[in-house]
């Protein structure tokens, strides 16, 4: 169907109103965003137009350089986390038979699309004192008495893994669904046991597609609000968590806006490598 | 010594078995074809050879050994598959080498055997090349190679020519051949084509709905066919029925037919168009009408209408027989080409 | 072995995946006010004060009215221009393309305070349609996937045959292309919904302070302590999505929609 090119006006039409509708709202916001970034912060007000960099200054002190670290840190953990346990997973949901496959599809689709809220909760229930891990491992005489595992670095990795798992292995689920079955066995017949074709030929034809989920669970990580506040200490909170934090209560719109650009620039320059080496790997 | 031995080999899929009670001896160092229509049970009795399966009743051994418990990648067979399943991200000498990478095998040994190979199936030189940039042809070979590379004890072949166009395909089956000969392994190839198995084999295994038809070299499955299945898929055939009269005479197409015997009462005929001679129709045992007259250039194809049955008869250009639709012609079977089929 | 292997890894997977919400089920059943797990007693009290209780109760509709209309705002978006772009050759619309799934990549955080901005400079700050306008442009990424994948599966000597046949443009789509594509229609609406209703930061920034949806409302209510109408809220988020996506599930083909070929047989 797509030989031919659009002939009269008319046939524009359709695209007419998705067009105005992503043009007026999301370039105009992000416009405006990039352009509050340069503005001047008013003390009382919100801000008022102007140019000036210092929002862009204060944001590469120390401080802030130290919150960028961390949550660039904290991202790339997850991303590896998440993504080796999700593949040999992911492997395995897509040889399951259809029915027992769809289960499990069903089951991660409804805890994908679970609210940071949701998480953060149920994880700090999972972390507490007195209705979490710690009462099990009581019960069963292996711990003396219980105690709130969280809040703690330990317990917001955790919190990140759990979120970002089912989210990888949607992203991970096309490549690995579609991976031609013989390339195992073809493996197997050549002397190699399961465990070991999986990690000679398996993970090496897909390493493209590993490298490119990496850096996508990473985006989304960097982009976590509320788990580093529900399940993480002041000291474990990521530049998302300051950024809102600048916007809302300490209505510093422009500085806000500095830190949220940079993040979009570090997340662009991500998306765009990944598709990059997600075309290197199409063209094989 | 023979090599492999299916003894009651069957495979379930829920209430369905696709391979039903299979038994099999192949001697060793012989190319067997295995081959049936679609849906016949061919691969999946391959992929229980090699392991990749495993059968719901029945033993597989091979020298003597029972494998049938043996995992696939300890039963020491080299296979090539209908993908061909080539590693993409493995230039052609590393495909070839990965066989014996993951046995430990030193890398000077291994960069020797791999040139060893790519000179058996004639890619000299092509080590480097990554596999995207072979045509299909160059492929088959890598993966022949790959698969050869541990000199395996069994070669196991899934329609390995069916992604080829027609003129490589024949060469290939040459080819093939050839190799095995030279390298005289015991082989195992699975095909529909009839023609590809009657050039190759040793042995056709003519397989259908799970159960073997009949097991033999090609001639015999040709010229002696067990059954109708068999008859009729391979090459052309004339299927007639034949009636027993109480006077002991047996009738085909209206006319008699001298020489043979029927087990019972009736019974199905096969004969080949080759063998149906055309006769003048006065001294005929069987006339019937011409009712279609097909002029190949290399042979001529006439059918013939004889009492409500088809018979097709084969003529070379040299007899050029000079034949119409609706006219009337003889037949005449000789009894040595009509064989007797069970059911 | 191996296999024995793979099920137990899977199984702990599973485990895993859902200890938090067996738990946090677990709490919602619990008798008295506590964090307590194993539940004492058994109660459904704080099921009923998800409608009983005014706040819970608004905001669920809240949450439900603007899910509904976001997800279907987002389909209307998404559907003419995934279908311009199967029907014509125009590399250049492919940029809209890019800004349908742009929303979606980045971080929300940004997408929020984009949608702040704008609306506090278009002077509309606070009203609650902006977050189903806001919603609407976040997720459009979801139906446009799901749609474009829909699109390209349709085989074009359909189409072809039916032009053939003299239907134009407009007949073509409502005979063949509709009805081919719905299924991926349904499932598009179907996940916008979802991520929609467990939306927080871009409707928080967006209205938070005039509108309250149930994760704003879970959000406030965990900063001043808990209570099991909470638990209650998780269990019914998780229900919701479990049911939406097995409706998805059982009317389409779900393995396919979500990118492998085609139904495998097993």
């Amino acid at each position: 169907m797509t030989t031919a090119r659009p002939q009269k006006i008319a046939d524009y039409a359709p695209l007419v109103f998705p067009a105005v509708m992503l043009t007026v709202f999301f370039v105009v916001p992000f416009g405006i965003m990039v352009a509050v970034s340069f503005f001047r912060r008013v003390q009382g007000a919100f801000y008022e137009p102007d140019f000036v960099l210092a929002n862009y200054a204060r944001f590469l002190s120390v401080f802030f350089g130290e919150v960028l670290g961390f949550s660039l840190v904290l991202a790339a953990l997850v991303a590896v986390v998440a993504v080796t346990i999700a593949f040999p997973f992911t492997y395995l949901l897509a040889r399951l038979p259809r029915r027992r496959q769809v289960l499990w599809l069903v089951a991660l689709l409804s805890i994908v699309s679970l609210s940071e809220v949701i998480v953060g909760f149920a994880w700090s229930t999972l972390f507490s004192r007195t209705a979490g891990i710690t009462n099990v491992l009581v019960a069963l005489g292996l711990m003396d008495e219980p105690m709130s595992l969280s809040p703690s670095f330990g317990a917001l990795l955790t919190g990140l893994s759990y979120h970002a798992f089912p989210y990888t292995v949607l992203v991970l689920y096309p490549a690995l669904a579609r991976l031609d079955p013989t390339l195992m066995e073809a493996a197997r017949t050549l002397g190699a046991s399961p465990p070991c074709a999986f990690v000679t030929v398996v993970v090496p034809a897909l390493r493209n597609t590993i490298l490119a989920t990496l850096i996508m669970v990473f985006v989304f990580a960097l982009g976590s609000y509320l788990l580093p506040q529900l399940l993480g200490r002041p000291s474990n909170w990521t530049l998302s968590v300051l950024i809102t934090d600048q916007a809302i209560y300490q209505s510093n719109l422009p500085f806000a806006a500095a830190m949220a650009v940079f993040l979009v620039l570090v997340s662009l320059a991500l998306v765009g490598l990944s598709l990059l080496v997600g075309r290197k790997e199409a063209a094989q | 010594m023979t090599s492999l031995v299916l003894e009651n080999i069957t495979k379930r899929f829920g209430a369905v078995a696709a391979v039903d009670r299979v038994n099999l001896t192949v001697p060793d160092g012989s190319f067997v074809c295995l081959l049936g229509p679609s849906g016949c049970g061919k691969t999946t009795l391959l992929r229980m050879i090699a392991g990749l399966e495993e059968p719901s009743e029945g033993r597989v051994l091979v020298g003597g050994d029972d494998v049938t418990r043996t995992p696939a990648h300890r039963r020491d067979f080299g296979m090539v598959f209908q993908s061909l399943a080539l590693f993409p991200h493995l230039s052609v000498g590393e495909n070839i080498a990965y066989p014996l990478r993951i046995r430990g095998v030193p890398r000077a040994e291994q960069a020797r055997r791999v040139e060893e190979l790519l000179a058996l199936v004639r890619l000299p030189g092509f080590g480097e090349r990554p596999v995207a940039k072979l045509s299909g042809g160059q492929r088959q070979r890598v993966a022949i190679a790959r698969a050869l590379a541990l000199q395996p004890r069994l070669f196991l072949l899934d329609e390995p020519l069916s992604a080829l166009d027609a003129k490589l395909r024949e060469a290939m089956q040459v080819e093939l051949r050839q190799l095995q000969q030279r390298l005289g392994i015991t082989t195992i190839v699975v095909t529909h084509d009839q023609r590809e198995a009657m050039t190759m084999a040793d042995l056709v295994v003519v397989m259908n709905e799970g159960r073997i038809r009949q097991s033999a070299p090609p001639v015999e499955i040709y010229r002696r066919p067990a059954d109708t299945f068999v008859a009729d898929f391979i090459g052309i055939t004339n299927l007639l029925r034949a009636r027993r009269g109480p006077d002991g005479a047996v009738r085909v197409a209206g006319g008699f037919l001298a020489g043979v015997t029927l087990p019972a009462e009736e019974a199905m005929i096969s004969v080949r168009p080759e063998d149906v001679r055309l006769v003048p129709p006065e001294a005929a045992a069987i006339t019937g009408r011409v009712e279609f007259v097909r002029d190949l250039g290399a042979s001529i194809e006439i059918y013939v209408e004889a009492e409500g049955q088809r018979i097709v008869a084969v003529a070379s250009p040299r007899e050029r027989p000079d034949l119409q639709p609706g006219a009337t012609v003889g037949l005449a079977l000789p009894a040595d080409a009509c064989v007797v089929l069970g059911a | 072995m191996s296999r024995l292997l793979a099920r137990l890894f899977m199984a702990v997977v599973g485990i895993v995946l859902a200890a938090p919400i067996v738990v946090v089920a677990g709490v919602s059943f619990n008798a008295q006010r506590t964090l307590t797990f194993p539940p004492v007693g058994f109660s459904l009290a704080w099921f009923g004060e998800i409608f009983a209780d005014a706040g819970w109760r608004g905001a669920l509709l809240t949450s439900l009215a603007i899910a509904a209309s976001s997800a279907a705002l987002a389909v209307a978006i998404a559907f003419p221009l995934a279908w311009f772009l199967w029907r014509w050759h125009a590399p250049w619309a492919r940029l809209f393309q890019v800004l349908g799934t742009a929303p979606f990549i980045l971080p929300p955080v940004i997408t929020a305070l984009g949608f702040l901005s704008f609306w506090a400079t278009a002077g509309f700050y606070g009203a609650p349609w902006t977050v189903v306008i806001s919603h609407a442009v976040f997720l459009v990424t979801l139906p446009l996937v799901t749609i474009t994948l829909g699109f390209s599966s349709i085989d074009p000597s359909l189409t072809e045959a039916a032009a053939t046949m003299g239907a134009d443009d407009r007949t073509v789509l409502r005979t063949v292309v509709l009805p081919l594509v719905t299924p991926y229609l349904v499932s598009g609406y179907a996940f916008a919904f979802v991520l929609s209703l467990n939306e927080y930061i871009i409707a928080y920034m967006v209205a938070g302070f005039t509108v309250e949806t149930l994760p704003i409302k879970i959000f406030n209510a965990l900063r001043y302590g808990y209570t099991p109408t909470m638990a209650a809220v998780t269990v019914f988020f998780v229900a919701a999505a479990a049911l939406v996506f097995s409706l998805v599930a059982r009317f389409g083909d779900l393995p396919r929609l979500l990118g492998a070929w085609s139904s495998r047989e097993s």
